[in-house]
């Protein structure tokens, strides 16, 4: 044949099309993988809201997440490196997360990536952390049905949530109750494990509605739980929306006496933003709460009140997850260190050695906390708080030891979630599980 | 009556009450784009202003809450004011020009309230005797949910005697029809539209200051009102009395239709409705008479 220019290209185009996969696609998912030199700073991205529907609480996150590295860095690092956070503003926008979460991985090559508050969100990155073997540490409640092995999350799982929670209220205020939630994935989820638990505190479900995300108008909801007339009510509405739902609660004339919203997400926060007098006698579920007295919290909320980060004014729950989640990243690090050399620590050596890293005491500001060893959630004490007068809480109630987290405990036909994958009750492994 | 009837009527009268957010909430666009046919797409962000100026006066001054309402008119109409003598008034032979400013605008805004107040929510106090329910015979609605229902229609009646029985209502309907020939015949049309733009947004504050008691207060609050803002005016076609019908209408249906079936599926309704009615009638209930620019 002769080489003439124009079967020169085919047969390269030809030839680099037949190549192409040894040539783009590595091997191994971990070849994509950030390396860490010894000295040079550990990068990790903090992928939150800072702007948008979803700013309030993730601001709070990033500037919780800024401390904890402070404190970290201040004390020396991790193996004498200090942390980098690189900090994202994903703008409440699910196709800014995935792009971010891409940037940071390929660009920045984070070893880890701390984001997100909503489910959706979540599910929106994990597909990229996981095509590229990096780490997600997601540090809030979530409802679980998820098995994958590149997250670790330091909150409640549903099963873990609504477990005192339901129990409690109905011995103290009556059998009947009405479900309010907005109408996404983690509500409907969270409901269907509160319907367990109330069943089995012998409980009777009045009603059930949803609200859609970030409404405000109450007044249909309101009208058919006055007309239910049930005990208490049961609250999975978030953000904007659930400040709305308390204020137009008392508007309507009921009141928290004879008629009290128990909640998974009004926390301090919340009632910070609709005014005290709207959240007084409300309950909450949660394991943080900014009034916790223990020496580890008061020294968490003085020193993050007073610092540059303390800006709103109020510790809670997703704080305090988030805190712990840096933590829990530490002392996986050091753990990876240890056993493969600085250069050697890889995003899924970092996962792997995060289980069972246990968070003491005088580490976590809600007490003794552990990462699950099989599912990467964290074993934790719900506590039941009461929303004072002046918006703060008291501890009403604490279980009196660690709830397991299980993340498919309404779905046991799916099998167990366990470090390399979720298996099903035939033995068949399905690993990636969202 | 008997259980579901009493169920029935007070989801009338709660729609009643949903009618009156979503008149509060267009009336300042119904005016703006009525008259000067601007799409105002910082209408939600001056209702935010309203809110916030209510925020900062009860925090900062102290001001009770009655006064804190005509204090929230002045303050956003004096903002709109200004963004119509700086910008809008240059745009008014560009309509789409208009739209993509005031969107700029929002933005501004929206950034602007975030630097001074910050981000985290605030909220607005009420009088306590307005966080009270009023009952009478199986009937209830919340009082402040009356106060607003109150409001709509005095807000309707000033608006109504503005346009209709003073001089500058006559120059603003003169202006309307025919911008030119009322020039011609000594009206200071740019004048008309300045203080027509900013008795909107003055409008708009007004209402800020009343949602801002229902829900939270947040730079990013205006975005969920002006939907509501925008569906009134354009089922309505523009014009007062079709802000109005149309307002009641939306108000009426969403209650109804959530005492039906649920809320999320009402809303799903209404905008299934609102689309099959502007598919037979694009211009709207009431289109706004006279000639266009």
């Amino acid at each position: 044949m002769k080489l003439s220019r124009r079967n020169f290209l085919k047969n390269s185009a030809v030839a680099s099309a037949l190549a192409a996969p040894g040539i783009w696609i590595p091997q191994s998912r971990g070849a994509w993988g950030a390396t860490l030199t010894k000295g040079e700073p550990i990068k990790v991205g903090v992928l939150f809201s800072l702007t948008g529907g979803l700013a309030v609480p993730e601001e709070d996150s990033t500037l919780v997440m800024q401390y904890a590295i402070d404190e970290i860095n201040a004390a020396g690092g991790i193996a004498g490196s200090p942390i980098e956070p690189v900090i994202i503003d994903a703008k409440s926008d699910f196709s800014v997360y995935s792009e971010k979460a891409r940037e940071l991985i390929l660009r920045d090559k984070v070893i880890s990536i701390f984001g997100c508050y909503t489910s959706a969100s979540r599910k929106a990155i994990l597909p990229i952390v996981m095509q590229r073997d990096n780490l997600l540490f997601y540090p809030t409640c979530y409802e679980g049905a998820e098995c994958t092995q590149n997250t670790v999350c330091t909150g409640p799982l549903a099963n873990q949530h609504s477990k005192d929670l339901i129990p409690y209220m109905v011995e103290n205020f009556g059998k009947k109750v009405f479900f309010v939630g907005s109408n996404y994935v983690w509500p409907k989820e969270s409901n269907k494990n509160a319907k367990i638990w109330l069943k089995n505190a012998g409980g009777e479900l009045l009603g059930e509605e949803y609200i859609p995300l970030g409404d405000s108008e109450f007044g249909p909801v309101l009208n058919k739980i006055r007309e239910a007339q049930p005990d208490f009510i049961f609250s999975t509405v978030v953000g904007a929306s659930d400040i709305a739902f308390h204020r137009q609660f008392k508007q309507a004339g009921f009141s928290a006496e004879d008629m009290p919203i128990a909640s998974l997400t009004t926390g301090e926060i919340e009632t910070k933003a609709m005014g005290a007098e709207f959240g007084a006698g409300h309950f909450l579920s949660a394991p943080y709460f900014q009034a916790l007295e223990n020496p580890t919290n008061e020294k968490f909320v003085d020193g993050f009140l007073s610092s540059p980060y303390g800006k709103n004014g109020a510790t809670h729950y997703n704080m305090a997850e988030t805190y712990n989640s840096a933590y829990v990243f530490k002392a996986a690090m050091e753990k990876a260190i240890e056993n493969h050399g600085f250069d050697e620590v890889t995003s899924a050596r970092v996962r792997e050695a995060c289980a069972g890293v246990k968070l003491g005491a005088d580490v976590s500001p809600e007490g003794e906390t552990w990462v699950d060893g099989d599912n990467f959630n964290t074993w934790l004490v719900p506590k039941i708080g009461r929303c004072k007068s002046d918006g703060s809480f008291e501890i009403v109630k604490q279980a009196d030891e660690h709830v397991a987290p299980d993340p498919f405990s309404i779905y046991p036909d799916a099998g167990s979630c366990k470090s390399n994958g979720l298996v099903a009750p035939d033995g068949s492994v399905r690993v990636d599980v969202i | 009556m008997d259980f579901s009837s009493i169920a029935f009527a007070n989801s009338l009268i709660l729609g009643l009450s949903i009618a009156s957010i979503f008149f509060v909430a267009a009336l300042g666009l119904t005016i703006i784009y009525g008259t000067a046919g601007v799409i105002n797409m910082a209408h939600g962000e001056f209702i935010m202003l309203g809110a916030y100026t209510v925020y900062a006066l009860q925090t900062f001054v102290g001001i009770p809450y009655f006064l804190c309402i005509p204090a929230a008119f002045f303050v956003v109409g004096a903002i709109g004011f200004a963004i119509e003598k700086s910008l809008i008034r240059y745009l008014y032979d560009r309509p789409l020009d208009t739209l993509l400013a005031t969107w700029g605008v929002s933005l501004v805004l929206i950034q602007g309230t975030r630097l001074i107040f910050g981000s985290d929510p605030k909220y607005v106090q009420i009088p306590s005797f307005l966080s009270t329910n009023v009952e009478a015979g199986g009937l209830s609605l919340g009082a402040f949910r009356i106060f607003i229902i109150l409001m709509a229609l005095g807000l309707a009646a000033a608006v109504w005697f503005i346009f209709y029985r003073t001089d500058f209502g006559i120059k603003v309907r003169a202006v309307t029809q025919n911008r030119e020939m009322a020039a011609s015949f000594g009206i200071n049309a740019g004048q008309v539209y300045s203080f027509t733009f900013a008795l909107g947004a003055g409008l708009a504050g007004v209402a800020g200051a009343l949602f801002g008691a229902l829900n939270i207060v947040l730079p990013t609050m205006g975005a969920g009102y002006v939907v509501e803002a925008f569906l009134t005016v354009v089922t309505g076609g523009g014009a007062l009395m079709g802000s109005a019908i149309s307002s009641f209408a939306i108000g009426e249906l969403q209650s109804i239709f959530a005492l039906i079936t649920n809320s999320t599926f009402a809303q799903f309704l209404i905008f299934v409705v609102i689309i099959v009615f502007l598919r037979f009638r694009p211009q709207g209930l009431i289109s706004a008479s006279g000639k266009r620019r």
